[in-house]
């Protein structure tokens, strides 16, 4: 899968993108973060408070609840502030 | 019915934008538009938009046509710019034309207030050397939500 950050979280993590296979035991959105948030450090950071937090799935938004597959593109960003 | 949208780093001329929705059919009677700038808010000296490309297109054109569904519109355009922008420029252009006022002012605010809330821009505003990441507004969230009643 592909994984995009945005804004701060892109600056937390201290990249825009990264290739991850699917990993075992993760299904959802929620899955996905809790996984990249125990990598510690930046990701910790990022992904510590989930209400700051906003996904998208293969280009729309989504809860944290969607089931991911392997072949999706996930993006997490803080919520938008275009306009 | 012809849609314009656009995301670029260049400015554009809103004057112009307006003249070609009321040429483009004879029956437009009425020109709604929208001009978002920045702001010089407690030293705001200048801001940096980031976006998500592709997603961005997908949600604006998303917002567009659910507009056409609601009003009776005969042109719509939205041009929202990327990059770094001073104070005093021109951040978002939206306008809506119809034949008549009623349906181009609502459309024109409703995509102002998804724009707002949903397309996955981010702003980043510069005070001297600091930089941070605008909050989403509470508000924001509460006008786009009146749409749905």
């Amino acid at each position: 899968m592909t994984l995009l950050y945005f804004a701060w979280v892109r600056q937390k993590i201290g990249r825009s993108e990264e290739r991850l296979v699917l990993p075992e035991g993760v299904r959802t959105v929620g899955d996905l973060l809790a996984h990249l948030g125990a990598r510690g450090g930046g990701y910790g950071e990022a992904f510590a408070d989930t209400s700051r937090l906003r996904a998208a799935l293969n280009q729309a938004h989504v809860g944290l609840d969607a089931v991911v597959r392997d072949e999706d593109e996930v993006a997490f960003f803080p919520p938008v502030t275009g306009g | 019915m012809s849609a314009r949208i656009q995301v670029q780093t260049d400015d554009f001329d809103a004057g112009a934008e307006i003249a070609t929705l009321a040429e483009a059919s004879g029956g437009v009677g009425a020109v709604a538009s929208f001009v978002g700038v920045v702001r010089s808010t407690d030293g705001v000296t200048s801001m940096t938009l980031e976006h998500y490309p592709g997603m961005t297109e997908r949600e604006i054109a998303h917002h567009v046509a659910e507009a056409q569904a609601r009003w009776p519109l005969l042109g719509l355009t939205v041009i929202h710019r990327i990059g770094k922008l001073a104070v005093g420029d021109a951040i978002v252009l939206v306008a809506a034309a119809s034949a008549h006022r009623q349906a181009a002012f609502a459309a024109c605010e409703f995509l102002v207030d998804y724009l707002k809330t949903r397309a996955p821009f981010w702003k980043l505003e510069e005070r001297g050397g600091n930089t941070d990441w605008v909050s989403a507004r509470a508000e924001d969230d509460d006008a786009a939500e009146r749409w749905r009643r």
